[in-house]
This record gives C-alpha cells, structure tokens and sequence, in this order.
C-alpha cells in the first residue's frame, strides 16, 4: 500500500469530521435523535405518520447545506466514476442494505461507535470490509 | 423547536460533508481502494466526528429529556444478527461501488448533481422495498424470528 499524499487532506476532513460531531452531538442533546441518515430517511417511507417534522427539518439542512456554502465558497469539486447501471444497483444495495443493517456510515460508524456500541462496530466493520472488496474486485480485478 | 434544532443540526452535518471532502465520491473510492493510491482522510473523518461526539453522547445517556423537552431516543438493540450484518455487507458493497453513501449523497443533491439523483432514486426504492415488506401488519402474521 503507498499513500496518496497529494490527495490527502488530514486538515479539511479532521475539521469537517469534527462539524460533523458536532451536528450529531446538537441533534442527540438538543432533539433527542440519533444523526443517522439512512435511518431519518428511512423513518419517512414508513406509513405509520408521528415524528416526521424533524426528519423533514434536518434533510432540508442536510440538502440545503450546499447552497449555504455557496454563499461563502466555490462549491468543492465531486467527481463520480460510476454510470447510471452502477449508480442504480449501488442506490438499490445502498437503500435495502442500510434497513435490514439499521445504520450507515453516520449511524453506526459515527453515533454508534461514539456510543461504544458493539452492535454499531459489528456493522462498521462489515460494510468497510464489503466496501474494500467491492472496491478491489471494481477496480482492479474488472477493471473498470 | 426540536425540528428547528433537527435542521440546524442537518445543516451542520452537511457543511461538515464538504468541507471534508467526503461529498466527493472519488475521494471515498480512494480511501476504499487498498491496493492503489490510497488516501487515508475518511478516517481522519471518522476520527474528528467520534472525538467531538463521543462526550456527547456519554452526556446524553444521563439525560431523559433533551433541550427541546422531548424524549432523548438512544437505541436499545444489543443483539448482533444476521440482518445487522447481511445489511451492513450490502451497504458497504454498494457504497463501494459508486462511492455514495446516504449523506454525502444528499448534499450531493443540493449541489444539483445529475449521478447523485439517480443513486437517490434508487435507494429510495430499496428503502421503500425494505418498508413493503417489513410493514407493522405483516410482521404480524408471521411468526417471531427464531432466537439465537
């Protein structure tokens, strides 16, 4: 393994993590929630109505966060590999994975193992681990 | 007031999605790819968040309440099952293969990108799929899973 350090960028994602703390931080002691995104989205595609006032509040600042930004800065750049057949089955595995999962990347791997929960680290390490094989099989096995 | 708290809180998150990077779908592949040029900032992501919320949260299980009055909801599950894990894989697979996880792929949405619609879409209709098919009444009339 070599190290990308022209791409790295310990300063900017060490800062943008912490704002991401703290965002889970004010939702836990401020509205009683967990910041798990799959599980906010999740929550609205459920019929049984209740709570969805909040979840409909922090995806419009989740959406909305961009257009903050651009008031102040030039958008950073995003560049996606993936066309829209990749895109779909990565959205459908994405949509049921993290439902029958309970949790993403933001619930288990940033609430929950900041909750020391072992259930949330059992699922960190499967969807990282599925991740890096996933990544390797595409990249360098298929070719992409 | 809870929700006005939910949407500064989203604001945040998101903010934080940009500034560090992680919007960027390339950049989480090149943490994800192991055996090419690897780039180490998601988990100096994950670092900075655990850091700033872990007493957070260590805080928040003394609390019943939260600010807003509400109650404080911590999850209660313990169990590590096999729908924790089948789930988590396939998450992980489809993360891997776009390089969307749901965040990023939202504030993504606010930027106006064409892909991160689509993904959207997509995880919208396995979302709903999981909600069809775990619907209050069905659960219901099946019987309990079994235990262990």
């Amino acid at each position: 393994m070599n190290i990308a350090w022209d791409a790295f960028t310990p300063w900017t994602s060490l800062g943008g993590g912490a704002l991401i703390g703290l965002a889970a931080a004010l939702l836990i002691l401020g509205s009683g929630r967990i910041a798990g995104i799959s599980g906010i989205v999740g929550g609205l595609l459920r019929p049984s109505g209740g709570d969805r006032s909040w979840r409909i509040a922090f995806l419009a600042g989740l959406i909305g966060a961009p257009l903050l930004w651009q008031l102040f800065a030039a958008l950073p750049p995003a560049q996606v590999d993936a066309g829209n057949a990749m895109l779909i089955a990565a959205g459908l595995l994405v949509g049921i994975g993290t439902r029958y999962g309970s949790g993403c990347t933001s619930g288990h791997g940033v609430c929950g193992l900041s909750r020391l929960s072992p259930r949330s680290l059992a699922a960190t390490l499967a969807f990282m681990g599925a991740g890096f094989a996933t990544v390797y099989v595409v990249r360098h096995l298929l070719g992409s | 007031m809870q929700a006005f708290i939910a949407l500064v809180s989203g604001l945040i998150f998101g903010i934080g999605l940009l500034l560090s990077g992680m919007a960027n779908p390339a950049k989480v592949i090149g943490f994800l790819d192991l055996s090419g040029a690897w780039d180490p900032s998601l988990a100096l992501v994950m670092a900075g968040a655990i850091a700033v919320a872990f007493p957070a949260f260590t805080w928040a299980r003394r609390c019943t309440r939260a600010w807003s009055g509400c109650a404080l909801q911590l999850p209660t599950a313990k169990h590590i099952d096999r729908p924790l894990l089948l789930g988590s894989l396939a998450f992980g697979a489809g993360w891997g293969l776009a390089g969307y996880c749901p965040g990023p792929a939202l504030v993504s949405l606010g930027t106006g990108s064409q892909p991160a619609v689509v993904f959207i879409l997509a995880m919208l209709a396995g979302m709903g799929a999981h909600a069809l098919l775990n619907r209050p009444g069905k659960a219901l009339r099946q019987p309990p899973p079994a235990k262990g």
